[in-house]
């Protein structure tokens, strides 16, 4: 069987090649002989592979979006347009503003992740809303929120230029300072600028594909109702959106899926709605459109999304992906039980709704059937007024929960009127604390009652020793976490002038 | 946010002068940022014919390889070929002191490569390693430090440093305290893995593309595996995507793996690791333990030590004899300690074999001191500044091994000028007062010295050879035999060769790295690369222009000695300039030989490594650093506030290039020290002894996060260090001991959540676990007195 060809048009040629679909888009770019793209980590923690991707924006522009091109298939490129570090430099007239910058402030020593922090940061040089310092409308943060204490410390350079676009990029030769300086030296697009111009009008338009090779095939249908009929028939397939899950399976752990099934431009698994009683988030979209759409009105997700994962990362992965893998540590479930989430779940044979709290059965297992993929995520109205998401990790940027907190609690005349808090990292499956809400629910919100209520929280969950925390450590996390909380409140009660800064940063 | 830097080390837009002391960005910067820049493995991916290479690795620690069934492997659709021990033709030995079997058949490690799979694909290269069948008996394995200790597992010299009477030292001293203390290693984790590529031409003759840092090394590993004479090997780098130590010895049975592959099969083979098997199969920066006594006077100097440092060399000896060396002999790091006596022991573990990381022992030794000093402080009623100032080399004074401090005077002149460019004065009452008015966090502030001695411990690796052609048209070609991993060396070479050839930058050129070209090379290690490479590109190039001189003297009509070279022109006093092409056209005419072989060998060292004694260093590499963290309490995670450094580069060859391994030092540094954690699995599960922190995900370096937020870099002035090329120091390793103050800060900060004057033990590294354990435990100490008294106040909610 030979396996047929992809089209991905890469720094303005198409390019035709075959692309049997356990070959990533990565190793599928270096056999073109394009090897600017490397591979550092193969997991898409390092960055050194990203390329940028012509991602709709609406539905005639597109915003040019950095993702690991290490995780998706090749076949998931189908029809796109993708432009490489090779690709941003202008033959004629020498090297991109980004590339300048970082050769010139020695953003470069040994080079080998620098094509990845180009990309990441040519993105937020596109980014359509990015403002330098005294602009009009100066941006207030991908989150939208300025109202909300950005959890990973201000990060906004005075051109705009939001670090976090590149906390998934590793560099280990410069200790970054001169990134950041080229991050912070840009100025605007050139109004000439190919890459700008190309912004206004139309992304491609995602090609129904389907690749079929001697160990498996890639199908990414025209219509949902496709779908959920090649899954009816094949419940074995492995649904794929930003495949940030299935590409570390596949490159770490050798799985070899024979069907992956792609979900990820269906229209009724991408859109955001808003209603009186609730918003509704396509299981498709990814992270950063929900940073972009959402968080501004929901602060848990504002300070949710800024801590889950990288940039390149959010820029690929999906609400659905992280609900459906069921990791114990994945950060959307603790933050979207506080929030008293619940998923539709579609199949060929009709529809259902379930609480995310019922959601989780075991280690990586849920209510799902095979058949059945989550349609939307749908958070209620009105939120509770005051929410927290702790994230306990090594590493401030980037990196997986030791222990995942998320606060949902409403006080009234002193008193806890309603609570919800989701847990991540203490059990087989994410929770609710539900004893620890218990012991909150009705009391005087005091000192005295939060210290009472964190020891209930500390035995909460069933938490384990491995290389990222211990036990104990976690335990006490969930109790310090919720002293946190109340003092957080308290900080914000009495924020003053002076202390405006220093307390926003936990 | 800010960070700044001394006006002259911005890089400008192309001035006059770009040669030695310019601020130039790196050679190969347009390459990078635009992706042409090609490694190792974008060499092999542009071959079709390319065979690709997978390892069978060992699922035990420890353990016998009773059978070996390639038979299932070679069944697999596109398997060639599978590499074992009977195809060795030479010798089955991937090291240099003949403890490496590259096939072994006992294993030693959790991971250990038996035997290696060549595919027409990297599939199906790794569907025929999972198709070998290997029988094993598993053997008892010694994991941790301590189980080696207590089973007397050691391999190697077990070298003692010692001075005066430390018995004596210690009985006399008012005050003694003594303790112990265990830190981590550190995982390179270059972004670049390890990767060979290996061709072979019509007669036989074996090329390697190499990630290595030891060209020569890796070209004799190469022959002695494949039976064959060093000339019929070349090995070249082009460039490596990162080697911190890590490419110095590790490449080379990587490369015989290729070169193996080549010679049976005729076509090229490429070796590239993955992430986890680069992480499960080579060495990294060696943990220790220490058991300490020391004794200070009740003016807080340090009058004696006395200590047995063990290191965990893993499987085999490596680079663990000379790394320990290297720690012995900086247990000082910049202070004068009258009576020394030192126990340096290799422990043998069933671990990948422990290696170079940058630094080479010297970052272990002097944490040993610095958290001795850290310690000890609160007990002697002592700040820790204070207590480190007390203590600094002064002039005149001898180290432990018997070589005067030279310039001892730089540590005492750096202290005091960065306590004032930092103004830590006025900022540590601004941190006592932070703290008094908070709780939940607190914040610590420290300032570090780094003495650190430059050259190889081992004399003869002091010398280096280059080899520089200069075209009919003027242009310049050189070669040396140091390696290019980011550090910048091939520009430093290039200034230097503009510099001493008087000719602009756009003039010199500089070819790939081969055996070739420049034989019988040290490793590029021990920070020595631009010391050593550049007094031999120097030398070739000075050789040339003393040649050109006498062609120019008689075309100008003036003495040699009066000829002047510079901006690619040549003039006589008073004479109107030629312009260097011209005189070399002259030269050719005139049959004026226009290349010239350089060497360079350094002068004036000795080292006897039986009695520990002897003056190993040209000279010593000084800085210091002060660093503020803000510690949160609920969490034990820290931010790094701000960082102020004072280095000296002696006159640096190219400021940027110096920054930049400054900072980047720095922050490897910090990530040694606060971040980087290295697990293996140390029960008794059948995964004994793997490596569980064995990818990006599970061992995290840094990233932006632990940049400090506010960073400055400075280059110690009126610096010339004589008898140097240029005047330079080397720059590549001291750096990554400045991170200690950032270590040492986080220790006052912890120590801020208890009372006053106790003594705060660190782990290391110091995650945000380890942290908050101490900070519980100081609290404790403080009886949590404050935090009860904050909590009695209600408070109401909205």
């Amino acid at each position: 069987m030979t396996t047929n060809p992809i089209r991905i048009t890469v720094n303005a040629r198409e390019r035709v090649q075959a692309a049997p679909p356990r070959m990533s888009l990565l190793d599928w770019l270096r056999g073109l002989g394009l090897t600017g793209a490397k591979e550092g980590c193969a997991e898409g923690e390092c960055g050194a592979c990203a390329v940028l991707v012509a991602r709709p924006d609406g539905d005639a522009s597109v915003r040019w979006t950095a993702l690991n091109s290490c995780l998706p298939p090749a076949a998931a490129l189908d029809g796109q347009e993708i432009v490489t570090a090779e690709g941003l430099a202008d033959g004629a007239d020498g090297l991109h503003p980004v590339q300048q910058e970082m050769a010139q402030r020695g953003g470069s020593q040994c080079g080998y992740c620098t094509p990845g922090f180009i990309c990441s940061m040519a993105a937020e040089f596109y980014r359509p809303e990015r403002r330098a310092t005294g602009d009009e409308d100066a941006d207030e943060g991908v989150d939208g929120s300025s109202g909300v204490s950005a959890p990973c410390g201000d990060s906004h350079g005075p051109n705009g230029f939001d670090l976090h676009a590149l906390s998934g990029n590793l560099c280990r030769c410069t200790g970054y300072r001169p990134i950041r300086d080229a991050a912070y030296a840009l100025g605007r697009p050139h109004p000439g600028d190919p890459l700008a111009r190309r912004c206004a009008s139309a992304a491609p338009a995602a090609a129904a594909t389907s690749v079929a090779a001697e160990d498996g095939w890639f199908l990414r249908p025209a219509t949902l109702a496709e779908a959920l009929d090649r899954l009816a028939q094949d419940p074995k397939m492995v649904v794929i959106a930003g495949a940030t899950d299935l590409g570390v399976e596949r490159n770490i752990r050798h799985a070899r899926p024979r069907g992956l099934l792609a979900i990820d431009h269906l229209p009724e698994l991408q859109a955001i709605t808003w209603a009186d009683d609730a918003v509704e988030i396509g299981a498709a979209a990814t992270l950063s459109e929900i940073e972009r759409t959402v968080s501004g009105r929901v602060p848990l997700l504002a300070q949710l999304l800024p801590q889950f994962a990288s940039r390149l990362i959010r820029n690929s992965a999906t609400l659905g992906g992280n609900l459906g893998t069921a990791s114990p540590i994945g950060d959307a479930a603790p933050a979207l039980l506080a929030l008293d989430a619940e998923l539709d779940l579609v199949s060929a044979a009709g529809r259902r709704t379930v609480p995310l709290k019922d959601f989780f059965t075991g280690y990586r297992q849920t209510v799902r059937t095979a058949g059945e993929l989550i349609r939307v995520v749908r958070i209620p109205l009105p939120l509770q007024p005051h929410t927290a998401f702790h994230k306990i990790a090594k590493r401030r940027f980037e990196d997986i929960s030791s222990v995942a907190v998320a606060y949902a609690v409403t006080l009234r005349d002193g008193h806890v009127d309603d609570v919800r808090i989701g847990l991540g990292g203490v059990a087989a499956t994410p929770l609710r604390a539900l004893a620890a809400e218990d012991a909150l629910r009705g009391r005087e919100w005091t000192p005295a009652t939060v210290d009472e209520a964190a020891s209930v929280l500390r035995a909460e969950g069933t938490p384990m020793d491995d290389l990222r925390a211990s036990a104990d450590y976690r335990a006490e996390m969930l109790a310090q976490s919720l002293h946190r909380f109340l003092a957080e409140r308290e900080d914000r009660e009495d924020r003053s002038e002076e202390h405006v800064k220093e307390e926003t940063r936990p | 946010m800010t960070s700044q830097t001394d006006p002259q080390i911005r890089p400008e837009s192309p001035s006059e002068h770009r040669g030695v002391g310019a601020a130039e960005p790196h050679e190969s910067a347009a390459l990078h940022v635009t992706g042409a820049a090609q490694y190792t493995d974008d060499i092999a991916v542009r071959d079709p014919r390319t065979l690709h290479a997978w390892p069978v690795q060992a699922p035990h620690a420890h353990a016998r390889v009773l059978a070996l069934d390639t038979a299932g492997a070679r069944a697999v659709d596109g398997v060639v070929e599978v590499l074992t021990a009977e195809h060795v033709p030479g010798i089955n030995d991937a090291g240099v002191k003949g403890d490496e079997p590259l096939f072994p058949r006992v294993v030693m490690f959790h991971g250990h490569a038996v035997c290696w799979v060549l595919g027409e694909t990297q599939e199906a290269a790794r569907r025929g390693a999972e198709a070998v069948v290997v029988d094993y008996e598993p053997l008892d394995a010694l994991i941790t430090l301590d189980e080696a200790i207590a089973a007397e597992s050691f391999q190697g010299r077990q070298p003692v440093l010692r001075r005066g009477d430390v018995g004596a030292g210690l009985a006399e001293a008012p005050h003694r305290f003594s303790g112990t203390f265990s830190f981590g290693g550190q995982e390179h984790f270059y972004l670049e893995t390890h990767a060979s590529l290996a061709l072979v031409d019509e007669a036989g003759q074996v090329m390697i593309h190499s990630s290595t840092q030891h060209p020569t090394e890796t070209q004799e590993i190469v022959a002695h595996v494949l039976g064959v004479a060093s000339h019929e090997v070349t090995v070249q780098a082009l460039r490596m995507g990162g080697g911190f130590g890590g490419k110095e010895m590790q490449p080379h049975g990587l490369a015989a793996v290729a070169a193996l592959g080549a010679v049976r099969t005729g076509r090229p083979v490429r070796v590239r690791l993955t992430r986890t098997q680069d992480i499960t199969m080579t060495g990294k920066r060696h943990p220790f333990a220490a058991q300490w006594e020391v004794g200070f006077d009740d003016a807080g100097r340090l009058r004696a030590l006395k200590a047995v440092i063990t290191s965990d060399g893993g499987w085999s000896l490596d680079l663990s004899e000379p790394v320990l060396s290297r720690a012995l002999c900086h247990i000082d790091n910049a202070y004068l300690i009258p009576a020394v006596e030192v126990l340096g022991r290799i422990a043998k573990t069933h671990k990948t074999s422990q290696t170079a990381f940058r630094g080479f022992g010297g970052p272990q030794g002097m944490l040993i001191i610095e958290d001795i000093l850290g310690r000890c402080a609160p007990l002697l009623g002592l700040a820790p500044d204070e207590l480190r100032r007390r203590n600094l080399y002064r002039p005149g004074d001898v180290t432990p091994y018997g070589q005067p401090v030279r310039h001892a005077e730089r540590l005492g002149d750096i202290w005091d000028q960065l306590e004032d460019r930092a103004d830590v004065v006025a900022r540590r009452r601004q941190v006592e007062e932070f703290n008094a008015r908070h709780g939940h966090r607190k914040r610590g502030l420290a300032l570090t010295p780094v003495k650190f001695g430059i050259s190889f411990n081992f004399t003869a690796f002091n010398q280096a050879g280059a080899l520089v052609h200069v075209y009919k048209d003027g242009s310049v070609l050189i070669n040396h035999g140091g390696t290019e991993m980011g550090q910048g060396l091939h520009t430093k070479m290039r200034q230097v060769a503009a510099t001493a050839l008087g000719v602009p930058l756009e003039q010199v050129r500089l070819a790939p790295t081969r055996t070739d070209k420049v034989p019988n090379t040290s490793a590029t290690a021990a920070s020595s690369g631009a010391d050593l490479n550049g007094g031999a590109v120097r030398n070739a190039c000075e050789q040339i222009r003393q040649s050109l001189a006498e062609v120019a003297s008689r075309r100008l009509g003036v003495h040699s000695h009066d000829v002047r070279f510079s901006d690619g022109e040549v003039r006589g006093l008073g004479t109107e300039p030629v312009s260097f092409a011209d005189v070399v056209r002259d030269a050719y005419l005139q049959r004026v030989q226009l290349f010239a072989a350089g060497y360079h060998r350094t002068e004036g060292i000795h080292w006897d490594p039986v009695a520990m004694r002897g003056e190993p260093f040209k000279y010593f590499a000084y800085g210091a650093a002060v660093s503020e963290v803000e510690v949160d309490g609920f969490t034990g995670a820290h931010r790094l506030l701000r960082t102020d450094i004072l280095h000296d580069v002696g006159d640096s060859l190219s400021p940027l290039i110096d920054v930049g391994q400054i900072e980047g030092g720095f922050v490897q540094g910090v990530g040694w020290l606060t971040l980087e954690d290295l697990r293996w699995d140390e029960g008794d599960s059948p995964g004994r002894g793997r490596v569980l922190s064995q990818a990006a995900s599970t061992y995290k370096l840094p990233s932006f996060s632990e940049m400090p937020e506010d960073f400055t870099v400075h280059l110690y002035e009126r610096a010339t260090e004589p008898g140097v090329v240029y005047g330079s120091k080397a720059v590549g390793e001291p750096p990554l001991m400045l991170a200690f103050s950032v270590r040492e800060a986080l220790r006052a900060a912890v120590a801020a959540f208890g009372p006053g004057g106790s003594s705060v033990e660190l782990p290391s590294p110091a995650t945000p676990e380890a942290v908050f354990w101490a900070l519980r435990r100081a609290r404790e100490a403080a009886g949590d007195e404050a935090a009860r008294d904050e909590a009695a106040e209600p408070v109401s909610g909205g």
